[in-house]
Parts: structure tokens; C-alpha cells; sequence
């Protein structure tokens, strides 16, 4: 019998309280002869009194009919799953990010002929092997928890989904033997053929992983936006399952989780080199790592430019499935969320940027642009102000009487989406500025034409940000739906500025003399903490926009189609939402800590062994990165 | 090493530090009026957040050069450790903890006023509603008057509403200062404020209108609205008609429905 089925009732009635109300059959019959009218009525008496008393109880009353929910000790049901939910979700953003640039990095020692590099991959994918246990450790938590405290709608989804759950496990299982074979078979397909099928493993990798995330993603989103056809009495087996996975904000979903998981997975990477180099005992395992942490940091930002623009995609969808939905979400009690957001995105732009400028230390050349970091710092801090100032203030009842409302008749301008677009733009424009000059830092191009292409470069950032301003200043003056238009203008500016520019710089290096080698390992250690603060804030923002993208069902396990009628229905207030998604941080860290933990332990004999055996001259040579690495 | 404080990091951070807290909690209430532009006192929490800003600002720059960084520190470690500095020392030992201490107190303390209130002031409108027996779906909904009849009719009459049941809070010049402004904290809204009717649809304020202070959903607590719910003494036509002057007086156009959805305002 399936579970939320009473198949005593006629027509197998679903049992569940946000179906249809359970029928109650009279069930007849006669009295049994002989027993006086008394006795027959005293035990039912007996029977009523008695069931008073127990729903007089205010603990059963808050106990929904049949076996709906369970309960979890302290914390409670809900408290439960989304922990692990959450944790279960990082572990597999990072799973599914690391094989993407590792695949990537592979290639690059493939056609580029640097070892290095290949190395590198392999190191990145050894990090995923207790990464991958952590994973299917809790999608199990998870699973077991959704089936013992959710078990109704575990089962109505499981009613829906059961062969995409099928198709799902069969991948992880082709997924987990394809790593073990991509990092253990590394040094043997090293070489020649061999090595493009150990390349073709890693493809196939990444192939496995999307396609599970992808369907993982069908699920949530289905009960995020299921097909308008769904309706409160639409039976689960009527549901069709392609219809269901490819429903409005799939797709979205999908793009964003992509490009967010390679966020991740360099910014975890580029925390565990921070970690690695505070611990190295030698000035090469220190340049190694130093490298290491540059790179994952420079997929972390670089990932981070192209992520808004799939988050701007998912925020329209989900306007469109529902206009109140959205409201919800960007006016509502959500968007305080969206300042915090606001918060911690300035806070990855100041990291990334600190860790840029802190790097340029160690770039011979690089003294000469350091003087207009200051300039840009002040482009950043005063970006961050304007994007975080919020558009009703949290004020006493005395500033609320000082403003003249809730409204601050001055910074309330700064609070509108005009002036946060206009932040954001020249934000993203300065931490390009900033790459730009630690790309060049070590570098003097020979080209004739340098000076020129330098001018121009120069011209596009001046225009790019003209425009950004003039349509910031504008978008006040004409009425909120054009003004959402112009994000699209600010936006395609900035891009085109940044492939513009870039085009010319690598045009204009070709065959650049250095200025000197780049100083890897010779970083101060305060550096390093810039990295564990992008991956902490990257992890953070995960949990908080995840609970605003889940949080906008509001009392709705499937929305609009399955009501939440558990204690735990109500919208969670943003400070408990902030302590549990900061606790799912803690625990992810902990566990993360104790995998570099492991990883360190793995790798002192491997560094030393291959160091001695790839080169004469030592690790210095194996694990030194090129000169002019920038 | 410089001599002159402004010169050396560790000033220099100071003067930074103290000029922004100065600009955040007097320059932007004092100086934009001195150029005919409304301003007021910051809240402390903006303060406190600007200056958070500020100050990992100032971290930022003092220690993205090494050499910096040392200058910075080498004031502050001498202070630490040369006995000569005993005196100095003492007493940053002593007034430190104190100025903690009584910053804590002064959070604290029990005063008579409400704690500072995180408030919606634009929640999510129901999808529709119940509007004198009848339901009103909010969702697509736009002004039905601006289609029908005379337009300047309309805006006549929702001048004639506005000045007979919204003036006297709302003000003559829909600046929210009217009358009884003052006796309303917080004050009515100013529909002149670029944060207000511009950002809404017809339908959300009609909304706003006919449901007022009561009618504000969980949300939006703590509610600290004294609207009254118009749908008891007003038509839809009615509010219509006062929606369409609130919008021809301000000069603002009413935020429209886009056909295939539209992207949210932050708040």
C-alpha cells in the first residue's frame, strides 16, 4: 500500500490533509442482542470521554491527521532537512565544479605541453574523492529524513519522479566509477592516446554530473513552479514526468547552478591552497600553492562576472510563472535578503580585488600601478555603500519621526535600482581594471603600436562608464519598466568593454618582454585569508539566496498544488533562517577542513616523489610555476 | 618615517575614519540642505553600516602594500612594547575597554522608545482580493478609468477625494506633511518620494487604499499604520479617481504590467 493512501475508503481516497478530506464511511450495524440499552451506550460514553480528554491535549492538536510528518529531536523536522538539504548541496556544488575546471586545466597541460598544470588537475580531483563520500553521505541523510519526517510528500513526488529517481542513482553510480577511474588511472594514461581517453574520462565526468544535478534541479523547481496543468486535484500518476522536470525555472536553475558550482569549486580551491600554504614547510610547496590559490581564485571572480546575468534570467522566470511570487521574493520581507546579498557580493568584490592588489607584491613591474589601487578602493567602498543602502530603512521610532517617514528624503535615491545597477556595473569594471593591471604588471609590450592600443583601451573604459552613469542618472527620470530595461544596456556595456579591452591586451602582449619572473610563494600571509573569505562568503550566499528561492513557496510544499500543513508551515524569520544557514556553513567547513586535513596527509609523499623523480633539479623546478604566469 | 600624522598610514586611516564617520552622521543631514535639497539624520543602523564599510575600507589599503602595512603597524606595536610608552599604554589599556564598555551600556539600556523595527513598507500584495463583497483579482489589474469616461473628469474628482479624506494627513502638496503628519509616527508617505507610487502599480495601491493600515498581510509587521481601510467609505470608482490625481500631481507614471513578466525592485 502506498503511503497517504487509505485504500479502505472508496477509490483509494488520498488520506492527506491538503488533498481531499478523508471519507469517513458509516460503517453499520446491528446491536448486539441481549445487552441492555445502557450498557450499550455506556462504553460508547466511556469511549467519547476518553477521546475528549486526549484532543483536549494541546500537543495532539498540533498533530495533523494520519502520518503526514514526522519529527526530529530539538532542532525539529524542517530545521532537519534543511540542513541537510543545505550541506548536501554544497558537497555536490563543489563535486560538480571541480571536475569542470579540471577538465579545463587537464586540457591546458594537454595542448599547451605544461605539466604543471596537469598536476595541478590532478591535485584538484584528488580533493573530490572524500568530497564525493561526503555527498552521497548526506543526499542519504537527506533522503532518509525527507522519507521519515515528509513522508507523504516524499511519497507523492516519489509518485511522480520514480523513474527519473531511478535514472538518477544509476548516474551517480556511472559518475563515482568515472572519478575512480579519472584520478586513479592518471599516471598510467599518461601519455600519448592513452591520455586523450583519461581526458575523454574527465569530459564524461562532468557529463554524469550535469546530467544528475539537472535532474535533481527538475525536482526542486517542480515544486518551485510546477506546470499550470497541475492542480490541487491533479492525482501524482497523472502528472506527467518530462512535463514536470522541464517546468518554468528549470532551466534557469540549471544555468545558474553551472556557472555558480564553478564559482564555488574555485573558490573552495582556492581556500584549500590558502590552507596548504599557511601550513607548507618549504618555500616551494608554498609557491605551488601560492599558484594554485591564484588560479582558483581567478575561476572563482571570473565565473562570478557571467553568474548575474543567469541570475537575472532566473528572477524573470520566476516573475513570469508568478508575479506575486517575485514581488515576494525582490519586495517583500525577502529582499532584506537582497541587501545582505548586497552585503557579502561587496564583500567578495573587496576579497578579490584585496587579493589582486596584496598579489602585485610579488610582480616585479607591478610597484609602478600600484599607486591607483587607492582610487579604485574608493570606486569599490563607495559601490558597496550604494548597493547596500536599503530603500526603507531599519529605524527607532525617533529617526522614523526625524526622516519624515521611513523613507530617508536624501539616501532613499540609492536605495532604487537604478543607482544599484550603476554600483554594481562600475564595481564589476573596476575588479576587470584590476585584473587587468596585474595581468600587465610584469609585462612590456614590444608591439609598435602599445601606446595606442593602451589610449584606446583607456577610451572604452571612459565611454563604458559614461554610459553605465548616464543610464543610472536616467533610469530616475522615466517610468520603473523602461528603467528595467536599462539593467540590460549597463550590462551588455560592461561586457562589451571587457571583451573589447581584453582583445587588445592580448594582441598587445604578443611577444611581451617581461620585467621580471612573478614571485610565487612570496605572498604575506594575510593574503591567504582573503581566499578563506571568498569561499566562506561564496558558501554563505549560497544558503541565504537558496532559502529565498526555496522561502517564496511560502506555506506551499508544491506551490499552489500541495499545502505545507505542518507545524513548521510558516515562512521562517530571516534571523532564524540566518543562524541555520550559518550553522549549514559551520558544518560544511568542518567537514571541508577535515578533507584538506586529509589531503595533506595523502600528498607529502607524493610531492617529494614526484618532485625527485619528474626533475634533477629537484621540486624546484617541478613545481615552480612559469615566470611569466600572470 | 614621516613626522607629520596625515602623512604617515596609521593618520592618515584616523582622518579617513573620523571624516566619514563625520560626513555619514552630520554632512549628509546638514550639507544637502544648503542646497535647497530635503535631507535628515541617518539612522543609526545605516551609520553603522556605512561605517563598517568604511573602516574594512581602510584595512584594505593600509595592507595592500607590504611597506604600508609596516608603517601602519610599526606605531601601534611601539606603543605595545617600548616601556617608554607605559603612560600611553596605561591609559589606551584603560580608556579602550571603558569606551567598549560604555558603548555596550548605552545599547543596552532600557529607554522608552520601540527598538529599531526591520519594516516592509511595500510587501507582496495578495494575488487578489475581496473588495465590498467582491473579488478583485490584483494580479494584470490596471486602472479600469484610464480607458473610460473623461480623464479630466477623473482627475477632478480624485482631486475632489483627495482634498476631502487624504490632505489632511497626506498634505496639499501629497509631500506627506499635511495637518496631522506630525502627530503620525511613522509619517504618511510622501507620494513625491521616488521610492513610493513609482515603484507600485495602480492595482498595488488601490490595494494600499481600499485595505489600508489593517488590511496589511504578516509581513509587513509591525504594521505602525494608522491608514484607514477606504473601501468602508469610498467606491472603486472612487479610488480609482484618486489613484489617477495622485499620479497626474506627482508627475510619476504608474509602475505598468509587463506582458511577459517583469523584473522586481529591490527593496
Amino acid at each position: 500500500m502506498l503511503p497517504g493512501v487509505d485504500q479502505t475508503s472508496e477509490g483509494n481516497v488520498p488520506s492527506s490533509p491538503w488533498m481531499n478530506p478523508p471519507v469517513h464511511r458509516e460503517r453499520g450495524g446491528a446491536a448486539r442482542p441481549g445487552l441492555t440499552w445502557c450498557a450499550r451506550v455506556g462504553p460508547l460514553l466511556l469511549v467519547a470521554a476518553l477521546a475528549l480528554l486526549v484532543m483536549a491535549e494541546p500537543a495532539f492538536a498540533q498533530v495533523p491527521a494520519g502520518r503526514d510528518y514526522g519529527d526530529f529531536p530539538i532542532i525539529g523536522g524542517r530545521a532537519a532537512v534543511w540542513i541537510a538539504a543545505q550541506v548536501h548541496l554544497l558537497f555536490a556544488a563543489f563535486v560538480l565544479g571541480v571536475p569542470m575546471f579540471a577538465v579545463v586545466t587537464e586540457a591546458i597541460g594537454m595542448f599547451g605541453g605544461d605539466d604543471r598544470y596537469d598536476k595541478l588537475s590532478k591535485e584538484f580531483t584528488r580533493l573530490l574523492l572524500v568530497a564525493y563520500s561526503a555527498t552521497a553521505i548526506w543526499g542519504g541523510i537527506l533522503l532518509f529524513l525527507l522519507i521519515t519526517i515528509y513522508p507523504t510528500l516524499f511519497s507523492y513526488l516519489a509518485q511522480i519522479f520514480n523513474l527519473s529517481m531511478w535514472i538518477y542513482v544509476g548516474l551517480f553510480f556511472f559518475e563515482s566509477f568515472t572519478l575512480y577511474l579519472y584520478y586513479y588511472g592518471w599516471d598510467r594514461w599518461k601519455k600519448g592516446r592513452a591520455k586523450w581517453f583519461h581526458w575523454g574520462l574527465g569530459i564524461a565526468l562532468n557529463v554524469w554530473g550535469t546530467i544528475v544535478m539537472f535532474i535533481a534541479n527538475g525536482w526542486l523547481t517542480y515544486m518551485m513552479s510546477p506546470p499550470a496543468e497541475v492542480t490541487v486535484d491533479t492525482a501524482p500518476q497523472m502528472v506527467n514526468l518530462w512535463m514536470a522536470l522541464t517546468n518554468a525555472t528549470w532551466m534557469p536553475i540549471n544555468i545558474h547552478r553551472l556557472i555558480a558550482n564553478v564559482v564555488f569549486g574555485g573558490a573552495v580551491v582556492g581556500a584549500y591552497a590558502a590552507y596548504r600554504f599557511l601550513a607548507a614547510k618549504s618555500d616551494e610547496e608554498r609557491a605551488h600553492y601560492d599558484w594554485m590559490g591564484y588560479v582558483g581564485n581567478m575561476i572563482a571572480i571570473g565565473a562570478l562576472i557571467i553568474l548575474p546575468f543567469a541570475g537575472y534570467w532566473l528572477g524573470r522566470e520566476i516573475y513570469e510563472f508568478n508575479q506575486q511570487m517575485g514581488i515576494t521574493m525582490m519586495g517583500g520581507f525577502m529582499s532584506w535578503l537582497w541587501i545582505i546579498q548586497a552585503f557579502l557580493i561587496g564583500v567578495l568584490f573587496l576579497a578579490g580585488n584585496y587579493y589582486l592588489w596584496v598579489g602585485m607584491g610579488r610582480i616585479p613591474g607591478a610597484e609602478r600601478f600600484m599607486p591607483y589601487t587607492k582610487y579604485m578602493l574608493a570606486v569599490l567602498i563607495v559601490g558597496v555603500i550604494v548597493w547596500a543602502t536599503p530603500n526603507t530603512m531599519i529605524a527607532s521610532r525617533e529617526e522614523f519621526a526625524a526622516m519624515g517617514g521611513t523613507h530617508h528624503p536624501f539616501l532613499s535615491v540609492l536605495g532604487l535600482m537604478s543607482g544599484k545597477n550603476t554600483a554594481v556595473n562600475f564595481m564589476i569594471l573596476t575588479t576587470f581594471l584590476s585584473f587587468l593591471l596585474y595581468r600587465r604588471a610584469n609585462k612590456e609590450p614590444v608591439v609598435p603600436w602599445a601606446r595606442t592600443g593602451t589610449i584606446v583601451q583607456g577610451a572604452i573604459f571612459i565611454v563604458a562608464s559614461a554610459i553605465v552613469l548616464f543610464y543610472g542618472i536616467y533610469g530616475y527620470m522615466v517610468p520603473t519598466l523602461v528603467r528595467i530595461g536599462f539593467s540590460v544596456y549597463q550590462v551588455l556595456t560592461v561586457l562589451a568593454c571587457i571583451i573589447g579591452v581584453i582583445t587588445i591586451d592580448m594582441l598587445m602582449l604578443r611577444g611581451a618582454t617581461s620585467r621580471g619572473e612573478i614571485q610565487w610563494g612570496r605572498m604575506p600571509a594575510r593574503s591567504q585569508y582573503a581566499l578563506f573569505i571568498l569561499a566562506v562568503t561564496f558558501t554563505w550566499l549560497m544558503g541565504l539566496m537558496g532559502f529565498a528561492r526555496s522561502g517564496i513557496r511560502q506555506h506551499w510544499h508544491v506551490f499552489e498544488v500541495i499545502r505545507d500543513t505542518s507545524p513548521w508551515a510558516a515562512t521562517p524569520a530571516l534571523g532564524y533562517s540566518s543562524v541555520v544557514i550559518s550553522a549549514c556553513v559551520l558544518i560544511f567547513f568542518g567537514l571541508v577542513a577535515f578533507i584538506f586535513w586529509l589531503g595533506s596527509l595523502a600528498e607529502k609523499p607524493v610531492i617529494s616523489s614526484v618532485g625527485q623523480a619528474a626533475a634533477p633539479g629537484g621540486m624546484q623546478s617541478e613545481l615552480q610555476p612559469a615566470p611569466s604566469e600572470g | 618615517m614621516n613626522t607629520k600624522p596625515w602623512k604617515h598610514p596609521l593618520g592618515q586611516a584616523a582622518i579617513v575614519v573620523v571624516l566619514a564617520y563625520l560626513v555619514f552622521e552630520w554632512g549628509i543631514w546638514l550639507l544637502p540642505p544648503l542646497f535647497g535639497v530635503a535631507s535628515a539624520p541617518v539612522p543609526a543602523t545605516v551609520v553603522l553600516q556605512y561605517m563598517g564599510t568604511v573602516v574594512v575600507g581602510v584595512l584594505i589599503w593600509v595592507s595592500d602594500s607590504e611597506e604600508r602595512w609596516k608603517q601602519f603597524k610599526a606605531p601601534i606595536h611601539r606603543v605595545m612594547v617600548d616601556p617608554r610608552q607605559k603612560v600611553l599604554r596605561t591609559a589606551l589599556m584603560v580608556t579602550i575597554p571603558l569606551l567598549v564598555a560604555f558603548m555596550t551600556f548605552d545599547r543596552v539600556r532600557p529607554t522608552v522608545s520601540a527598538p529599531a523595527a526591520l519594516r516592509s513598507v511595500h510587501p507582496a500584495p495578495p494575488g487578489q482580493i475581496d473588495f465590498r463583497g467582491e473579488t478583485m483579482v490584483l494580479n494584470g489589474l490596471e486602472n479600469p478609468l484610464r480607458h473610460e469616461g473623461d480623464f479630466n473628469e477623473h482627475y477632478e474628482e480624485g482631486k475632489r477625494v483627495y482634498v476631502q479624506n487624504c490632505m489632511p494627513c497626506h498634505g496639499d502638496a501629497l509631500d506627506g506633511q499635511g495637518h496631522f503628519a506630525s502627530a503620525f509616527n511613522p509619517a504618511p508617505l510622501s507620494f513625491q518620494d521616488p521610492g513610493t507610487i513609482v515603484q507600485l502599480t495602480e492595482s498595488f495601491v488601490f490595494w494600499r487604499i481600499a485595505k489600508g493600515g489593517p488590511g496589511l498581510p504578516r509581513e509587513a509587521t509591525p504594521w505602525d499604520s494608522a491608514m484607514p481601510a477606504w473601501e468602508d467609505s469610498l467606491t472603486a470608482e472612487e479610488i480609482w479617481q484618486v489613484i489617477i490625481y495622485l499620479y497626474e500631481q506627482t508627475g510619476w507614471e504608474p509602475r505598468t504590467w509587463e506582458e511577459e513578466g517583469a523584473e522586481g525592485e529591490e527593496h
